[in-house]
């Protein structure tokens, strides 16, 4: 749907958007009173565990569970056989597979069964009852390995048309972007260099493990409460997986204990709901710590070579990158948005990314935070910044001179509209952090992203009260703040104070389908939504005005919360509040409401630049983090604390990604370190206050120019801080994480 | 007629060329247009895709017009965390 | 199985519950007394998610047995407002945004008041140190140590 001018950008004076009020789930939170996924009980509720393969790739010839079924409490086991295949949608097919290994198992942590009983120790009891046949098979987990033509094969025939013939099975796909010639380019450039980097596998590490509590009953109804990202994709996955009509299927997402990215699909639900079937009752299932690190997320691993060519003034003449991502053990790595967001930042005559999507034995993975790109961004900012230092140019200097601006034909096709690149180059550039002393053992980097952002299938319906307050329902959970986001935006279109409206997040009963809440989507897609239900009834309020004063509806208009006559010949009627309006609404007509359903579109691209000092210890290799700035753009900052909040958080797990956080796996495909002591995320003596800039380069495609900003601040920071420490160092570091081993043999190699 | 540029691991299915020509004025015919043209292109429509339309980026509305001198580039489906 | 039979204290209201000799504290608030504030995050001590006090020491409860309550007094994050009064740590969390998604919230709130307890005058390394056993992944732990300084500020004006 092309988007009507009134929901085109206007600037305008804010009231309330841009303040920073108190969020509506504060004082739950901060009590405890707050329901996360764990946190809800039935009646008669079971609960259940599952069992995981110890293996990392297996046949499975055969499962008992007879002695697990007959063990007192026990009220039923399930397998795959408990489930109707999926023939026609291999997506989903891959989902079920997941959640429940078929024939074989393909990863250390994968489902092969699980078993619902009336206490957790009787459920946990019982899955060392079940006997499970494997045939072990060869196994996978690097990337480069697994591309290898004699590599163990974990699928065939999945690899699609792209991929050229006679390579691994367990090559997907291919892609590639980009345009202008690479070899007249790099002709041109005084330097080529050409570098391969290393990622490793990420975690999205959310605090709360994935939970929920289902129950099912013969009629065909079910209902489900879940920690999700999206429960509209938990209710439409699970019904499909089920065999159940979506409206008979209720979701209600729970307070989410965090997401970014790894909560946008299922891994227990289908399982609880086959449980709660087959014995009638509700279902509780809680994931532990090391099933979350087994058996959900990660991100993928990633080996990218990179050639660029550069003219000794700085100026990028070629630039070349092939990505090869595994993605666990189906199909669908992120490797496509690395490969179109890697240069997306430059703007640049000639430039080519190839990427290979690959299987391995793994997790399969899930999206986390910019899918994709801070692994891309990590190996282009790293060799831009080798090549800048090497003509002894500012690296700040340099990607001004190539920066992509409005009318830059990107990397990956499309010319771009007004961005904020920059903007947030000139930023950093004046920031007195550029200019700040630096002693020894120090180093600074800096680095750009980009994230694309989207839309999606929103809903918002929103409500007058008879008293004339405002309740706002909308469809996406609340991961970072969003319901005060709407709860602002809402007053700001009433012309109302905050404190007067609520917005709840609403289950899949109540409103039509809404996308998940990723892609940075919310504020941009949930908040032009909540514009037009707050439009919509306005329009509704000004109408039961104009009945009240017996003049035409076009007569009526609304201002700072009330309708008032819109001129001269509307004759002189005092204002209506919105309470009076409301108080009245019985009489003219019944209850007032507006609502708006959309699949807006234009959310807007995003970039930032973010700046790091870094020392490193000569004598461990360890890292410290001395200062950060985060430079980005959010069109508009609804509500400021939230804005910085993500920015924040975005870079502090990048500083995780770049200097601890890492999947370990041993020879015999286990992974070696599934619990947060060995996974080891920045706890807060890691780091220094992270200091946010925030640009408002507003995006037209939104009444407010509001931008998603949650995904791109993860993007540059892994490339921001191996360049200060590559600096600090005096070495350059080309793997990731650059723990106090990588960084103390890159020392003794110098 | 517009012109659609399309990544370069598609070109496979459209005789190298990675600019195209497609009867169309809505992102519908399109999509119709591409497929009918290109049928080597339908495994990855199926798989679904994004399409930048004078530098803005649409998921789904079949709808969406495009005007003859549109810049229509063909993109990845977009997916987010 | 024959359960265990406790008699505690929890946030000063005396409670007895039944628990299996194997079952952590942490287990036996959340399922026998439907205290669900604390929160579990890896059930091995190292996000801090479940942290409680035991006769005013900071604990993870979820390395402590419900056993070795008894006799106890225990303090979890739904004791730590007074009626319809936030604490002031509580209250600074909020005005500073210092919670995202809020599943560490609990247990960060407890420790800090259990750091504020012992130094009331904290510099902001001692707080980064005192709450480095609580993992946050939404805020980079920014505006959760602003807070903290902020209510230790607060309080000791108060006092």
């Amino acid at each position: 749907m092309a988007l009507d001018d009134k929901q085109q950008y206007q600037t305008r004076e804010f009231k309330v958007v841009g303040t920073r009020v108190k969020r509506p789930d504060g004082v739950d939170k901060v009590t405890g009173k707050a329901r996360f996924g764990a946190d809800m009980s039935a009646p008669g509720m079971l609960i259940a565990r599952v069992l995981r393969s110890p293996h990392a790739h297996a046949r499975i010839n055969s499962i008992d569970t007879s002695a697990a079924e007959a063990l007192p409490g026990v009220h039923a086991v399930v397998t795959r056989a408990d489930f109707n295949e999926i023939t026609d949608d291999d997506f989903t097919a891959d989902i079920l597979d997941n959640c429940m290994a078929g024939d074989k198992a393909l990863y250390d942590g994968h489902a092969v069964a699980a078993v619902a009983a009336n206490s957790p120790a009787v459920a946990k009891a019982a899955l060392k009852l079940i006997k499970v046949d494997y045939d072990l098979l060869p196994h996978v987990t690097d990337v480069d390995a697994a591309m290898a033509k004699d590599a163990p094969v974990l699928h065939e025939g999945r690899t699609n048309e792209s991929v050229p013939d006679g390579m691994s099975p367990n090559v997907l796909a291919r892609y590639e972007f980009g345009h202008g010639d690479i070899e007249a380019g790099l002709a041109k450039a005084d330097r080529v260099i050409e570098r391969t980097y290393k990622t490793e596998a990420t975690h999205q590490g959310y605090i709360e493990p994935h939970a929920c509590l289902a129950s099912m009953g013969p009629d065909g109804q079910a209902d489900l409460w879940c920690c999700t990202q999206g429960h509209y994709m938990v209710r439409n996955t699970c019904a499909t997986i089920m065999g159940l009509e979506q409206g008979q299927l209720r979701v209600t997402a729970s307070e989410i204990g965090g997401g970014f990215g790894g909560k946008t699909t299922v891994f227990l639900e289908p399982v609880a709901l086959a449980l709660s079937k087959k014995t009638g009752r509700p279902v509780k299932m809680v994931m532990s710590r090391s099933e979350v690190l087994r058996a959900t997320g990660p991100t993928a691993s990633s080996s990218i070579d990179v050639r660029i060519g550069m003219t000794k003034d700085g100026r990028i003449t070629a630039a070349f990158a092939e990505l090869r991502y595994q993605g666990g053990a189906y199909p669908g790595s992120p490797v496509e948005f690395g490969s179109m967001s890697a240069f997306a930042p430059y703007d640049l005559e000639n430039v080519k990314t190839v990427g290979w999507d690959v299987v391995t034995n793994r997790p399969k993975q899930a999206a986390y935070r910019a899918p994709g790109a801070p692994m891309a961004a990590y190996a282009v900012e790293s060799a831009i910044d080798e090549l800048a230092k090497g003509f002894d140019l500012d690296p700040l200097a340099v990607r001004l001179k190539n920066a992509a601006r409005e009318g830059t034909k990107a990397s990956y096709g499309p010319t771009f509209p007004a961005i904020g690149l920059e903007a947030t180059l000139r930023a950093a550039k004046d920031h007195p952090h550029w200019t700040a002393p630096l002693g020894e053992n120090q180093g600074r980097g800096v680095a750009c992203g980009f994230w694309f952002n989207f839309g999606g299938d929103t809903c918002v319906t929103l409500n007058i009260t008879p008293d004339g307050t405002v309740t706002v329902s909308e469809g996406n959970p609340d991961i970072g703040g969003s319901r005060a986001s709407m709860s602002m935006m809402a007053a700001e279109e009433l012309g109302i104070p905050y404190e007067q409206v609520r917005t709840i997040v609403a289950d899949t009963g109540s409103l039509g389908q809404n996308e998940v809440t990723d892609g940075s989507r919310v504020t941009f897609a949930v908040g032009l939504a909540t514009i037009e239900a707050a439009r919509a009834a306005k329009r509704e309020m000004c109408k039961r005005a104009a009945m009240v004063w017996g003049i035409e509806e076009d007569a009526v208009k609304w201002e700072d919360g009330a309708a008032h006559p819109a001129g001269e010949n509307a004759g002189k009627h005092p204002p209506m509040t919105l309470k009076d309006i409301a108080a009245v609404a019985s009489n003219t007509g019944g209850p007032i409401a507006g609502h708006h359903e959309a699949n807006p579109e234009g959310a807007g691209v995003s970039f930032a630049t973010h700046m790091v000092d870094t020392e490193v210890d000569p004598d461990t290799g360890a890292v410290k983090i001395l200062r950060y700035t985060v430079f980005q753009d959010a069109g508009k900052a609804v509500h400021p604390d939230y804005v910085e909040g993500q920015f924040q958080g975005g870079a502090v797990q990048g500083i995780g990604w770049a200097l601890n956080e890492e999947y370990i796996y041993g020879d015999d495909g286990v992974l070696q370190n599934a619990g947060f002591l060995d996974y080891r995320i920045p706890v807060a003596s890691d780091l220094p206050m992270i200091d946010t800039v925030i640009l408002e380069i507003p995006n037209p495609g939104h009444p407010y120019g509001v931008r998603g900003v949650g995904e791109t601040s993860i993007v540059p920071p892994l490339a921001a801080v191996s360049n200060s420490v590559s600096e600090a160092a005096g070495v350059r570091l080309t793997q990731l994480p650059m723990s106090p081993p990588k960084v103390l043999s890159a020392l003794h190699s110098k | 007629m517009v012109q659609v540029k399309i990544w370069g691991s598609l070109a496979a299915m459209t005789d190298d060329q990675t600019e195209i020509e497609i009867e169309a004025s809505t992102l519908r015919e399109l999509l119709d247009g591409l497929a009918g043209k290109y049928p080597g292109l339908k495994p990855q429509l199926d798989r679904g895709v994004s399409v930048a339309i004078d530098g803005r980026v649409y998921n789904d509305g079949w709808f969406t017009p495009i005007k003859p001198d549109s810049e229509v580039v063909l993109l990845a489906r977009l997916k987010g965390g | 199985m024959s359960k265990i039979h406790v008699t505690t204290s929890v946030n000063g209201d005396p409670t007895e519950f039944l628990c299996e000799a194997d079952e952590t504290l942490l287990d036996a608030l959340r399922d026998r007394l439907g205290m669900t504030g604390s929160k579990e995050g890896c059930g091995t001590g190292d996000c801090g998610a479940c942290s409680v006090t035991v006769d005013g020491r900071l604990v993870c409860s979820c390395l402590m047995l419900g056993a070795e309550a008894e006799g106890r007094e225990i303090g979890t994050i739904e004791g730590m407002a007074e009626g319809d009064t936030l604490h002031p740590l509580q209250r600074k969390f909020i005005e500073h945004a210092a919670l995202q998604c809020g599943i560490c919230t609990p247990g960060l709130l407890v420790a800090a008041k259990s750091l504020l307890e012992k130094h009331p005058d904290p510099t902001e390394e001692e707080a980064r140190y005192w709450l480095a056993g609580n993992l946050c992944r939404c805020t980079g732990y920014d505006k959760i140590i602003r807070a903290v300084m902020d209510a230790a500020q607060e309080m000791r004006e108060a006092s």
